[in-house]
């Protein structure tokens, strides 16, 4: 089960999503962001950072990376891919979900240790946890505010596309607490908090983050 | 434009210069004009006015610093493998590991422009540990403010602490720690230092040194700008105003700009040079730029160096020689390569998009020569900039009226009544400096590298640096001002004391020390006075711990008008855990029973005190008693309780005393606890004598740990228990604290204050 892990210029959690992967059993794949090429990889990680510096627009510049447009035609054709912080702004900015990440209502930068609600485990990242689990994860961003038109928020809704909502105080003023989304079919998973960094209670809150990454091996092992 | 050649000096012996509004005294004026044989021309007097500066040259500080490797045993420098005069210290902890770590002020340009006065101290202490070799791991960031609710505060300390954010959570390192402290005396002048740890082979450390005939030297990174030129300026407008007529010259901001994702891919790119064995030698760009750069990379080296300055890449028209000297715009790096590695080196930037320019090589000969498109402009021997600028042995005298703050103790001082016990605690939680700092650390990220076993508020910060092996490192910073006010010796003790017992509660056992020493004027011989006695306390107290100094940093002129700062040196200890899984947290209620036990002694002292500052604005009297050889001891023992399983949670008793400790340890481990003292129980909550630790224990263990406290002469107390089914702090006699009611008052000081 091989797991690619882009690493664009600015890319900071790729050493923690790599490391996740290989708790979970699977094999980490380093991708660079220069290259065509996803080296034969099962399912992608794009990790958290600030890719490019974040100039322009978080993940505007990422977006058209070499490699990105491989994560795109791979995901299409329904490779599970699993986007983290900067990761989903980018799967956003790319098109891979729907909607955009916007400044913090307060304005700060937020670390924070964050419960979060699991309300879809049926998708490729996420069958590991029971619906309605609520999980102690680490959000660590300044631009994690979910914003859509009323349209979209609706049809996540209707189609149960929200996979994570934040529990207790919204801490980033994302509308309907939307923390993590998934694509129509489910592979593509984009969310703020870190599940990486939530692997080993020793180093993280708790270990809740890692059935996302077993999650997968499971599904890859299914499928 | 016209540019002073070395030609052209020789030609003009009597043309005036700016060596003044340059900071250079006369007679240091005349030295280099002894040096040279000449005047010095436009770029050479840049380049000796700001190696010269305090900044640069420690001329104040030198020789009190002495005082520090002349105290360092071999026995001490056993583990060192860089001391004071490197970039950073190095420190073997074992397994093949080498940790470097240092601090550095960033004080003024955090007052002039707090975000990026900030962000750039934090780039500049990193790239001080990346030229060591190391990858950059963790920072940290003890800060000074002025009065919590003064109007200016509220001015520099929200862009302060995001300009630490801002730049430390976009380079990718976890913050672990650091100060908030808040007294009057820092109002016009805040302490912005900034800590890097970082890790490495030990056979991979760099030292910057650019040895080697024919050797290149190549600059790469940012592009060099208009930047930081600080003082430079002066020169632009003496040389530029006038031939650039109407034209006025662009005159940038002193503190310089950031930009923290260049330094990112800089980390990145200089890791992979140094794994592919390519860099003879390499140094970064920080205070003095180029300037500095060169001309230390040359003056430690065995042999000359010629620099091509019109090569290097500007984002700037027009810059003079003595402005790309001086300039300190961020990011760069300057290494020496040997020419068969020249392509390598050049394809590792390539891939990381770094700019990289082949600006000089490595001469025969002992001359640091600078030309620009041909013409010669600067000649100097490198280590008359670099090692021999001048050094004062400035007058130093005690205070007058030392005595009488000394005398003026807090014995005067009205005591609370017992039935305002209760209520003190909520006081004390609730006061600037004991409120819980989680404003200011909720804008670092403390998780990135997925190494952070503990970071704020635990008592020290702890990275795992082996994964397979565990090993770790635990670092902490602390410094009580209002104590090295009242004693500089003792107070600088007390600062190394605290640092070093925060580091041993958490289960790492010490082994190195850093410092950043903040001071007012040198010129004022009070200052000095306070300087050299908190140079000697901090040494003699390594002594006394067993433990070297391997690096530091001098700020001087943080004062106010004539009011200095509280001399504050911010001392951080260094400490190695075998195992971080070991690792002894602050909250408690970990395990289903646990005994509270409270080591060490406590007697009524209260000068310096939290209390005292809290409740009565006071400050006077004598700080806390040093102890250093139960100091040691409190460490040998929290060290073996935590190989050994024994300790559940511990928290150093510090500023607030066991009332504070108390209250965190309930409030971090989110469960109640009931606490009986005996004696005088305002002395028993608020008294800050030193060497003091709040341990828990679980039930099993109680009586094999007390066993071995006893044993080796520890003093302890059972001072309560543990309850998880409560959700209050009781104190016997006294009455309960709900936590709810703590939390409140301790989390809701600074978001009220900053929010």
């Amino acid at each position: 089960m091989r797991v690619g892990v882009i690493t664009f210029p600015g890319t900071l959690d790729d050493v923690d999503a790599e490391r996740a992967v290989r708790y979970a059993g699977g094999e980490a794949v380093k991708l660079w962001h220069a290259d065509h090429d996803l080296k034969d990889v099962d399912a992608v990680i794009v990790p958290g950072g600030f890719s490019y510096g974040d100039y322009l627009r978080c993940g505007a510049i990422a977006r058209f990376a070499p490699v990105m447009q491989e994560v795109v035609d791979a995901a299409k054709k329904g490779m599970p891919v699993l986007g983290i912080c900067n990761g989903f702004q980018i799967l956003c900015e790319a098109h891979l979900l729907p909607g955009a990440l916007i400044r913090n209502h307060k304005l700060h930068f937020v670390c924070r240790d964050q419960w979060l609600k699991v309300e879809n485990n049926a998708t490729a990242w996420t069958t590991r946890y029971d619906q309605g689990a609520e999980i102690l994860v680490p959000l660590k961003s300044g631009e994690g505010g979910y914003q859509a038109d009323q349209s979209t928020l609706d049809e996540l809704e209707g189609e149960g596309r929200v996979v994570f909502r934040y529990v207790g105080e919204n801490p980033n003023g994302s509308r309907n607490n939307i923390a993590g989304i998934t694509s129509a079919n489910g592979r593509v998973v984009g969310l703020m908090p870190h599940p990486e960094h939530a692997i080993d209670a020793l180093t993280g809150p708790t270990d809740d983050g890692l059935g996302m990454f077993l999650s997968l091996v499971d599904s890859v092992v299914k499928a | 434009m016209t540019v002073d050649t070395v030609k052209n000096a020789e030609n003009t012996p009597d043309q005036e210069q700016p060596y003044k509004e340059l900071g250079l005294k006369d007679d240091e004026y005349a030295r280099i004009k002894e040096i040279l044989g000449r005047r010095p021309t436009d770029a050479e007097l840049a380049m000796y006015s700001v190696m010269w500066s305090e900044h640069c040259s420690y001329k104040s500080s030198k020789v009190h610093l002495k005082y520090f490797s002349d105290t360092t045993t071999d026995e001490m420098r056993a583990k060192m493998l860089a001391g004071i005069g490197e970039n950073a210290g190095v420190v073997d902890i074992g397994d093949g590991w080498a940790i470097t770590f240092k601090a550095e002020s960033h004080n003024h340009p955090s007052y002039v422009e707090p975000y990026q006065g900030a962000a750039t101290g934090v780039g500049g202490i990193v790239r001080d540990i990346l030229a060591m070799g190391a990858r950059p791991l963790a920072v940290m960031d003890p800060l000074r403010f002025g009065p919590a609710d003064a109007p200016d505060t509220r001015r520099v300390l929200p862009g302060i602490v995001a300009g630490v954010g801002g730049y430390g959570n976009c380079l990718g390192l976890p913050n672990i720690g650091g100060e908030v402290v808040f007294d009057a005396t820092y109002a016009g002048n805040p302490l912005v230092n900034a800590l890097c740890v970082g890790a490495m082979r030990v056979e991979d450390l760099h030292l910057a040194h650019a040895s080697g005939t024919g050797n290149k030297v190549i600059l790469f990174g940012a592009r060099t700008g208009l930047d930081g030129i600080g003082g430079v300026s002066v020169l632009a407008s003496e040389t530029f105003d006038d031939s650039a007529g109407a034209g006025k010259r662009k005159k940038l901001p002193s503190v310089q700009v950031g930009d923290p994702f260049t330094e990112k891919v800089l980390i990145e790119c200089c890791l992979e040079l140094f794994a592919q064995r390519i860099v003879v030698g390499i140094q970064d760009l920080g205070g003095a730029g180029l300037a500095c750069a060169t001309s230390e990379l040359a003056s430690a080296g065995d042999g000359g160096m010629h620099v091509y300055l019109d090569r290097v890449p500007l984002r700037a028209t027009g810059m003079t020689p003595a402005e790309i000297l001086s300039s300190e715009s961020q990011e760069r790096m300057c290494a020496v390569v040997r020419p068969e590695d020249l392509d390598a080196f050049m394809a590792v930037c390539r891939k990381w998009d770094v700019i990289a320019t082949e600006i000089g090589e490595v001469t025969e000969g002992d001359r640091l020569v600078i030309t620009w498109h041909d013409e010669v402009v600067l000649d100097v021997p490198p280590r008359t900039v670099a090692h021999e600028g001048p050094v004062y042995n400035r007058p130093i005298e005690r205070p007058a009226d030392q005595d009488a703050l000394q005398a003026d103790t807090p014995d005067r001082l009205p005591k609370p009544a017992r039935d305002e016990l209760l209520d003190l605690v909520k006081t004390m939680a609730a006061s600037p400096n004991l409120a819980s700092k989680r404003w200011v650390t909720q804008q670092y990220d403390r998780y990135v590298r997925g190494g952070t076993v503990l970071a704020q508020p635990a008592d020290s910060g702890m990275i795992r640096i082996d994964e397979s092996t565990h090993r770790g490192v635990a670092l902490s910073t602390d410094c009580n001002g209002r104590y090295t006010k009242l004693d500089p010796y003792a107070g600088a003790q007390l600062a190394l004391a605290e640092a070093y017992r925060n580091v041993a509660t958490t289960g790492a056992t010490p082994v190195a020390v850093t410092n950043c020493l903040n001071f007012g004027s040198p010129e004022d011989p009070a200052v000095m006075w306070q300087f050299e006695r908190a140079v000697k306390g901090l040494a003699d107290g390594c002594v006394a711990l067993g433990i070297p100094v391997t690096g530091g940093n001098v700020s001087f002129y943080n004062q106010t008008g004539s009011t200095a700062i509280l001399p504050t040196p911010v001392v951080g200890v260094l400490g190695v855990i075998d195992d971080v899984r070991r690792r002894i947290p602050t909250g408690i209620g970990a395990e289903a029973g646990e005994t509270l036990l409270l080591l060490g002694e406590t007697r009524a002292e209260f000068g310096g005190s939290e209390w005292a500052h809290v409740v009565h604005g006071h400050l006077g009297g004598l700080p806390p008693e040093v102890d250093l050889a139960r100091e040691k001891l409190l460490g040998e023992v929290l060290v073996a309780g935590s190989r050994d399983g024994m300790l559940s949670a511990a928290h150093d008793l510090s500023d607030g005393g066991l009332a504070q400790a108390l209250v965190e340890t309930c409030l971090i481990g989110e469960v109640g606890a009931r606490v009986f003292l005996e004696g005088d129980l305002f002395t028993e909550l608020f008294s800050e004598s030193t060497a003091r630790v709040l341990v828990a224990v679980p039930r099993t263990e109680e009586l094999r740990f007390t066993d071995m406290c006893t044993a080796r002469g520890l003093p302890w107390r059972k001072v309560g228990v543990v309850d998880p089914e409560s959700d209050a702090l009781e104190i016997q006699e006294l009455g309960s604290l709900p936590l709810a009611e703590l939390r409140e008052a301790w989390e809701g000081t600074l978001p009220a204050l900053f929010d």
